[in-house]
């Protein structure tokens, strides 16, 4: 154990790890580095993109906005677990709405946007189009391809777009 | 951009919180969600040789109660959670909104209400609100527990009357269902207020965001009300006494300019004419 490194539980996509990290390592880092989920993506690094969106005991959070240590005890699930979060055994019905919607162009936006739209649709049942614009503020899609992804939440939501 | 090193204390209890203050002093920083702590922190703006989580402590620290004409609300309560809560909506209408319209919902699942008190930042929009509402702040320290009113806790940019070794534990608001309204304006929804009003109890009750170096009481406003001005005639007070900022969203005769106009759009949405 290297000096000042403390020993973290997190449990991601149902997976316990147990591992080593510095008291000031950023989630999305320990996510990344020392699980080797790449998925989540870091953006802008300030708290503005939501590009590290991840699911945090099932709502969304910017895991480039929390310590690896505030996570313990949390169940996380990012872009590579959230299929098996569902029935079924293929994609998450988010993943098929981005998809079928062709919500995404470089898809660097897209898990964050993914696992933000999951917990927006969750935590609003009564989303039109501009609640979802509103809810989805805090994610930014450089290839600037907004009017898909609403379409693809709303039809997600079965609030067909 | 990665926070300096700093030693890390998850406390499981008030009691655990109070400890490690005490053992830690000056070197020591309370933490709850984290969501204006960590980006100051990874600009190295501050540098807590040790955090105190409090994120995780549970019971009477989170939660919303409505004690006879008192709402009782937990300092570890999250936005979200003000958010969607039917007590509160139906108890003090005001604070459920404003928790609704800070930052995004991400934000809003982290972030406290302590937490934003203790921030004391004049931007934003939880302390107008408890400004508004003539609220009052519950704080435990090595001496117990004394309580704070709302007007005498903001006392500079960043700072409050909060000592380095107390907690907040609790925010208290009187039941609020008379008029009220906020008006924040800013060019995109998760954006930070350029201005903000709350207005409470038709009137009785404004403040005013981002209008000077802490979280602001329109009193030059609550007085005109009292008085029987109009809406109008109240607004046009709004800025008064103020030293608002300035910065690329506008300078100070604009912020000036929009706190008066939604001073009189909130007043109205109030109820008075
Ligand atoms: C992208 C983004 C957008 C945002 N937009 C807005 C917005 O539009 N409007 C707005 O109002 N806010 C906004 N915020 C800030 C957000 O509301 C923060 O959550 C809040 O200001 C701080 O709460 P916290 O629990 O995260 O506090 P922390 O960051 O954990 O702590 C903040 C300060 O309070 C102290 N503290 C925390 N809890 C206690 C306690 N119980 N007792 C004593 N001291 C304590 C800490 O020591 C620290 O000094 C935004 C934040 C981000 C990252
Ligand atoms: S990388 Fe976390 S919000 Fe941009
Ligand atoms: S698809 Fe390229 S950033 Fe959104």
């Amino acid at each position: 154990m290297s000096a000042g490194a403390v020993r973290v539980r997190l449990s991601v996509n149902g997976e316990s790890h147990e591992i080593e990290v510095e008291p000031r390592t950023l989630l999305v880092h320990a996510l990344r580095d020392s699980i080797g989920l790449t998925g989540t993506n870091v953006g802008c690094d300030t708290s503005s993109c939501g590009a590290c969106t991840i699911l945090v005991d099932g709502r969304s959070a910017k895991s480039c906005t929390m310590l690896a240590v505030q996570a313990e005890g949390s169940e996380i699930v990012t872009i590579e677990g959230l299929a098996a979060t569902s029935d079924g055994d293929g994609l998450h019905p988010m993943q098929e709405a981005f998809h079928e919607c062709h919500g995404l162009q470089c898809g660097y936006c897209t898990p964050g946007m993914i696992l933000a739209s999951v917990s927006l649709v969750d935590e609003y049942p009564d989303l039109d189009d501009k609640k979802v614009r509103e809810g989805l503020e805090g994610n930014l899609c450089r290839c600037t391809g907004y009017h898909n992804i609403v379409r693809a939440v709303l039809t997600a939501a079965g609030k067909e777009a | 951009m990665i926070p300096a090193a700093f030693d890390y204390v998850r406390a499981g209890s008030a009691e655990e919180a109070l400890a490690a203050l005490a053992e830690h002093g000056d070197e020591a920083k309370l933490m709850a969600g984290g969501h204006s702590l960590i980006p100051l922190m990874r600009f190295r703006l501050v540098t807590p040789g040790v955090v105190v989580d409090v994120g995780n402590i549970d019971g009477d620290l989170r939660g919303i109660r409505v004690d006879g004409d008192v709402v009782r609300i937990g300092a570890l309560t999250r936005h979200s959670e003000l958010e969607h809560s039917t007590d509160l909506a139906a108890s003090c209408p005001l604070l459920a909104h404003v928790a609704s319209v800070v930052g995004d919902p991400s934000v809003r699942h982290r972030g406290t209400l302590g937490g934003s008190l203790a921030h004391a930042d004049p931007a934003s929009d939880l302390p107008a609100a408890i400004l508004a509402l003539g609220g009052s702040l519950v704080a435990r320290g090595p001496g117990g527990e004394r309580e704070i009113a709302a007007s005498d806790f903001f006392t500079g940019f960043l700072e409050s009357a909060l000592a380095p070794d107390e907690l907040l534990t609790e925010v208290r608001v009187p039941v609020s269902t008379g008029g009220w309204n906020y008006q924040k304006f800013n060019r995109r929804a998760q954006d930070w207020a350029i201005v903000a009003v709350a207005v409470s109890d038709g009137g009785k009750g404004v403040s005013l965001v981002n209008m000077g170096s802490t979280p602001l009481r329109a009193t030059a406003v609550e007085e005109a009300v009292a008085g029987g001005a109009s809406a109008a005639e109240a607004a046009a007070h709004a800025a008064d006494g103020t030293t608002p900022p300035e910065d690329l969203n506008g300078d100070a005769d604009y912020r000036s300019h929009l706190a008066r106009v939604l001073t009189e759009r909130a007043l109205n949405a109030a109820g008075l004419a």
